[in-house]
């Protein structure tokens, strides 16, 4: 699966990986749903790290058409409402 | 898998639609891909020129700023020195106003820095993206039939057109933070045209009646000290009490 986060380019993820990446999108859904801001910004943090350290980052020179998009790493928790709800950003 | 979701998505395939709509024939299509490709590429290089003529202005703003914490400080010790504690006081609240809003500037400048830093990044990947399209572009046009080239064009152009949509929303994030930041550079652009920066002891345009007060001590005191002076060469009369020989004039 190729993941792009918005700012900062496009990774290739292993299923493996996509799966932790998947878990931790529900999480950051739970958290907004839940009203709860630390949450999310935790769970959406911890989901840019494992995308950046776990995948492969794909050539400037690549032409790819991304799977997921992430937003970008600034975003709030206002913004978030509007990305993570029902199956995130990953379809379940 | 059902692909890309979230607002973020959906706001992306909206533009390359967008760009897609325009041409039919696969020759048409490519060509207008490219050119959209190149247009959006500088307009990249203009919004980074844009931030770094917001940081530039930000920068020396802060300068500015900068120089007038000292100068406030430095009259803030004369006029203690001189014994107006009221206007000391003064100097030293106008001071503490500078220096939160200079707080404020540093860090809206290393934020700007950093905005910088992201869309030099960003430019450099939809630059080479752009130079693997044209590459790409002349394959498709030699090698395929026009079948098979629209979808590979489709491909290609798609791949593009996200990093496209990608660097316009950095740019807009930059741009709307850059916009931010000149209203509130504005701002403080207003507390010093009011002179609530400036040196205390000067005359001029914008200054108000604090300001007159404390240039009137600064020549109260010089005229204290000449007078001092004058009694000592004299020899009349006694010197006047050690406030006018700590006058607000002499020190700097």
């Amino acid at each position: 699966m190729i993941v792009r986060i918005m700012g900062e380019g496009q990774y290739k993820l292993s299923d493996d990986v996509r799966q932790r990446v998947n878990e931790l999108d529900n999480a950051a859904v739970a958290a907004v749903s839940g009203d709860n801001e630390d949450g999310f910004h935790e769970a959406f943090e911890d989901m840019l790290q494992l995308i950046r350290s776990e995948g492969e980052h794909v050539a400037d020179d690549d032409i790819e058409v991304s799977d997921v998009i992430v937003p970008p790493a600034d975003t709030s928790f206002e913004e978030a409402a509007a990305e993570f709800s029902g199956d995130g950003l990953i379809p379940d | 898998m059902a692909g890309m979701s979230g607002r973020m998505s959906t706001v992306i395939k909206a533009k390359i639609s967008k760009l897609l709509d325009k041409a039919e024939d696969p020759g048409e299509t490519l060509d207008y891909s490219y050119t959209k490709q190149l247009e959006s590429l500088q307009q990249v290089k203009k919004g980074i020129a844009d931030v770094v003529t917001a940081k530039k202005r930000l920068g020396m703003q802060a300068q500015k700023l900068e120089q007038s914490v000292v100068k406030l400080d430095t009259q803030a010790r004369q006029a203690l020195a001189a014994g107006n504690e009221e206007l000391a006081r003064t100097a030293l609240e106008r001071k503490q106003l500078a220096q939160t809003e200079l707080q404020g500037l540093d860090q809206q400048v290393a934020e700007l820095q950093a905005q910088q830093e992201k869309l030099t990044e960003s430019e450099k990947r939809l630059r080479s993206k752009i130079e693997a399209f044209r590459t790409k572009k002349e394959v498709i046009k030699a090698q395929y039939s026009a079948a098979e080239a629209q979808v590979r064009i489709s491909e290609a152009a798609t791949g593009v057109g996200e990093e496209m949509a990608d660097v316009g929303l950095a740019m807009q994030r930059a741009v709307d933070k850059t916009e931010d930041m000149k209203a509130r550079a504005s701002a403080v652009e207003e507390l010093e045209a009011a002179g609530t920066f400036e040196d205390l002891t000067m005359l001029g345009e914008g200054k108000d009646d604090i300001d007159r007060e404390l240039a009137a001590l600064g020549a109260g005191g010089a005229v204290d000290d000449e007078m001092a002076k004058l009694k000592a060469e004299l020899g009349t009369g006694s010197a006047p009490p050690a406030k006018g020989e700590l006058g607000a004039g002499e020190q700097t």
